[in-house]
């Protein structure tokens, strides 16, 4: 039995959502409805819409959006965000060390195997210093809630993690849709997110750099499935979206090409992969990227944000270490909990993992976005023992976890108000000058009954996250 | 301002100008087909319209045969005619998604808007009443860009390059216009006299939408040299050449103050707009009114490069 965070098992309403739950009896479900269809206007007029990759018909589609906010109280949150500061320090001192010291390596924490074989760990960033010690400038950790005591981080992300403008979409759609009931529960806002984020881009900027940093945000372009999100970000915090045409590199020194020449550039948030940020060190196939730009990060003259090899800390096996990680680094207490995790490449847990395939979900290592995984409660035989064939050929490619039973939210569906589960992807700044988090970050909804897979990619909804006093 | 992003602005602004001609021009065949003349002389009115867009290259390598139907659905929606109305709409709206960052968002609003409105319709089923509201409907999108742009947008860099796309692209148009329907404009045509004269020197400023002007202006029927020099050389009129130069040059010298710097292009302009200035229409008209509009289409494009090189690229 899942957590419903609406109803506690007796059948009354939990605290935080006294208000929601009242609303939700005085409201018909075609008002409901109504504000769906305005708030897909929002949305579809806006232009805010994602890409899903391998889907020739839907050039661009929106998310489907729940109207009914998931409620956190402040209690709820601030442990949640202190768990989450710590956490991405933790990984963040992670990094700086396996590009640096390695001292993790030589504690015998880590196997050095899973460093070293991890695609996206980075030989060509060991022994330079990330400006200001900063790798993870922005974190996305996604947790869940299985009771209502503890979060569980179900993933890091630490590459490029999206999803931000529908938090900040989402609350516009809360204000404008629902003024009432916003404003009898005193939100805490988030719409200063852009602002905590230029404040961070610009603490990180080299030491060199004059005294008010040119920041550029740097897009694949608008095919990009997050393409909406780049432009509105960098409109908010009114810094050039660049392509990695605009900019070029002379002599370690990034400029970007303006209708009154050169500019230089000392900090770019970059929303494109490591693979294709600089073709002359890693593909060299990319168009996307910069030519150099790795150069002039090694020179210290421009800072990237997030640092190149980010995705050597966020892989599914290294996820498992993380509480080891702020024992080691930070000497403290894991806050958060980690989800149990098997690690298939060791012989104990993949025996046991194969033994159990019916109730776990395993996934791959490297893999993201719901793609090549298997959920044991949810598959058929036959696909068990398919998948059984390829853990067995490729045991270091998976982990398996037990299947979470994920805390469920009311969710307006086409049969009326039902819990439905989610997920919460808090958004972790991190600059010179400390951590920003902006109170609640982006819920996801499975819209499907039962379902747990919340990726948007899989038919997934999003929904307002208000954290609130009471 | 990024090179690119002045450069979307710039297309952005042409597409939605061409995407408006397209629609009058369309018009205006409509029209004149539906006037009592010979066959083959209302087909010269759709071939005329091919020509005056700029696609009789492109249509006759796709169709053997002017016929009204291929016509219209060439140049309003046909997806295999770059510069359909439908397809200046995606590119406009490509260039704008783009650079979201530098329009307001009520030109955003606008041009998303019309595009997902666009793909609504079902072109293959529209009658010609159904084409007529389609073809308003785009100039009314143009109208709203325009506005909105001229009511929202800043007044930098950003505006000028959207102000100088649609300039140009307007400039272009006219003298494309009259470069191909010069000959009805000619001395030895104006003997024929009569209704249907009367009709094609109506048509050639109603796609220009200076119809009403002309009058105001002159007030006096319509002379094929009067409707010349409304449409090249009267600095009133919106959409004549010397009126688009005008606003080309303060654009480009707004440009050039906020820059801090002159350049080519600015050279340029200035000497095609002192030229309009110093000219009249009877030197036009003795000289050749053909190679003049010729000149002009081959001016515009040199500067269109010259714009290119200074600042887009």
């Amino acid at each position: 039995m899942s957590l419903n965070e609406m109803h506690a098992e007796d059948g009354s309403v939990r605290r935080p959502y006294a208000r929601v739950a009242e609303w939700l009896t005085t409201i018909s479900p075609e008002q409901l409805e109504r504000r769906r269809v305005e708030a897909e206007l929002f949305y579809r007029r806006g232009g805010i819409t994602f890409a899903v990759y391998g889907d020739a018909q839907g050039e661009e589609r929106i998310i489907p959006y729940d109207i009914i906010p998931r409620i956190l109280s402040t209690q709820e949150w601030s442990k949640l965000s202190a768990g989450l500061e710590q956490r991405v320090k933790a990984l963040n001192a992670y990094l700086r060390d396996i590009y640096g010291p390695q001292e993790i390596l030589k504690a015998g924490i880590v196997p050095p195997e899973l460093v070293w074989r991890n695609p996206a760990f980075r030989p060509e960033m060991c022994g330079i210093e990330a400006p200001h010690g900063v790798y993870i400038h922005i974190g996305g950790i996604d947790v869940v809630r299985v009771d209502a005591d503890d979060f569980y981080v179900l993933e890091d992300n630490a590459r490029t993690p999206s999803g931000v403008s529908y938090m900040l979409g989402g609350r516009e759609i809360s204000i404008r849709l629902m003024p009432e009931l916003f404003r009898s529960h005193r939100v805490a806002p988030v719409e200063n997110y852009p602002n905590e984020l230029l404040a961070t881009l610009q603490s990180v900027a080299p030491r060199g750099a004059s005294g008010e940093p040119t920041i550029a945000l740097l897009t694949p372009g608008q095919y990009n499935s997050a393409f909406y999100e780049h432009s509105f970000l960098a409109d908010a915090m009114g810094v050039e979206l660049v392509e990695g045409y605009d900019l070029f590199v002379r002599d370690d020194i990034v400029y970007m090409r303006t209708t009154e020449g050169p500019k230089r550039v000392d900090v770019i948030y970059r929303r494109i992969d490591d693979d294709f940020i600089d073709p002359l060190v890693f593909r060299p196939d990319s168009a996307l990227g910069v030519p150099g730009l790795y150069g002039a990060y090694a020179a210290g003259n421009v800072t990237i944000a997030n640092a190149m090899g980010t995705g050597a800390a966020d892989d599914k096996v290294i996820y498992s270490y993380v509480p080891e990680f702020v024992r080691f680094y930070l000497g403290e207490k894991p806050i958060l909990k980690n989800v149990q995790t098997w690690r298939c490449r060791e012989a104990d847990d993949l025996r046991y993992v194969l033994d159990h395939l019916a109730e776990l979900v395993v996934k791959e290592v490297h893999g993201s976005g719901g793609y090549g995984m298997l959920v044991g409660p949810h598959a058929t035989k036959e696909e068990r023992a398919n998948f059984a064939e390829r853990l067995k050929a490729h045991p270091d490619n998976y982990i398996a976890q037990p299947t979470l039973a994920l805390s469920t939210c009311p969710t307006f569906v086409s049969n009326g108000v039902a819990p439905r589960h989610v997920d919460l992807r808090p958004f972790v700044l991190t600059g010179a000058n400390g951590v920003r988090i902006v109170p609640g970050g982006l819920t996801r909804v499975a819209l499907r009954e039962g379902s747990l897979v919340v990726n948007s990619s899989q038919g997934g909804g999003t929904k307002d996250t208000w954290v609130i006093e009471c | 301002m990024l090179s690119r992003t002045a450069d979307s602005l710039f297309w952005f602004s042409r597409y939605v100008e061409r995407a408006d001609y397209l629609a009058r021009v369309l018009e205006a065949a409509m029209r004149l087909s539906s006037l009592p003349i010979r066959r083959e002389d209302a087909e010269g009115e759709w071939a005329s319209a091919l020509s005056t867009a700029g696609c009789m290259a492109d249509f006759t390598s796709l169709y053997d045969r002017v016929s009204p139907a291929k016509v219209t659905r060439f140049l309003a929606y046909s997806k295999r005619n770059p510069t359909s109305i439908r397809n200046c709409l995606r590119i406009a709206r490509r260039n704008a998604r783009q650079v979201r960052t530098a329009l307001t968002a009520e030109m955003w609003d606008t041009i998303n808007s019309a595009w997902l409105e666009l793909n609504k319709l079902d072109f293959d089923t529209m009658d010609a009443s159904a084409m007529a509201r389609f073809l308003e409907w785009v100039k009314e999108m143009s109208l709203r860009i325009d506005g909105s742009g001229y009511r929202t947008m800043l007044r930098n860099d950003a505006y000028w390059f959207a102000r100088l796309g649609i300039f140009l692209e307007r400039a272009d148009n006219t003298a494309r216009i009259l470069d191909v329907k010069y000959h009805v404009l000619l001395p030895e045509n104006v003997e024929v006299g009569g209704g249907l004269d009367y009709s094609q020197w109506a048509a050639i400023l109603r796609a220009v939408s200076a119809l009403t002007a002309y009058h105001h202006v002159y007030h006096e029927s319509l002379k094929p040299m009067r409707i010349a020099d409304l449409m090249l050389l009267n600095d009133k009129m919106p959409r004549s050449l010397a009126s688009c130069y005008g606003a080309i040059c303060a654009n480009l010298d707004s440009l050039a103050a906020a820059y801090g710097k002159q350049g080519e292009a600015q050279r340029l302009a200035r000497s095609m707009r002192n030229r309009l200035e110093n000219c009249r229409i009877e030197q036009i008209f003795e000289s050749g009114l053909h190679e003049f509009c010729e000149t002009a289409i081959k001016d515009n494009g040199r500067l269109g490069a010259v714009i290119a090189e200074q600042y887009l690229v």
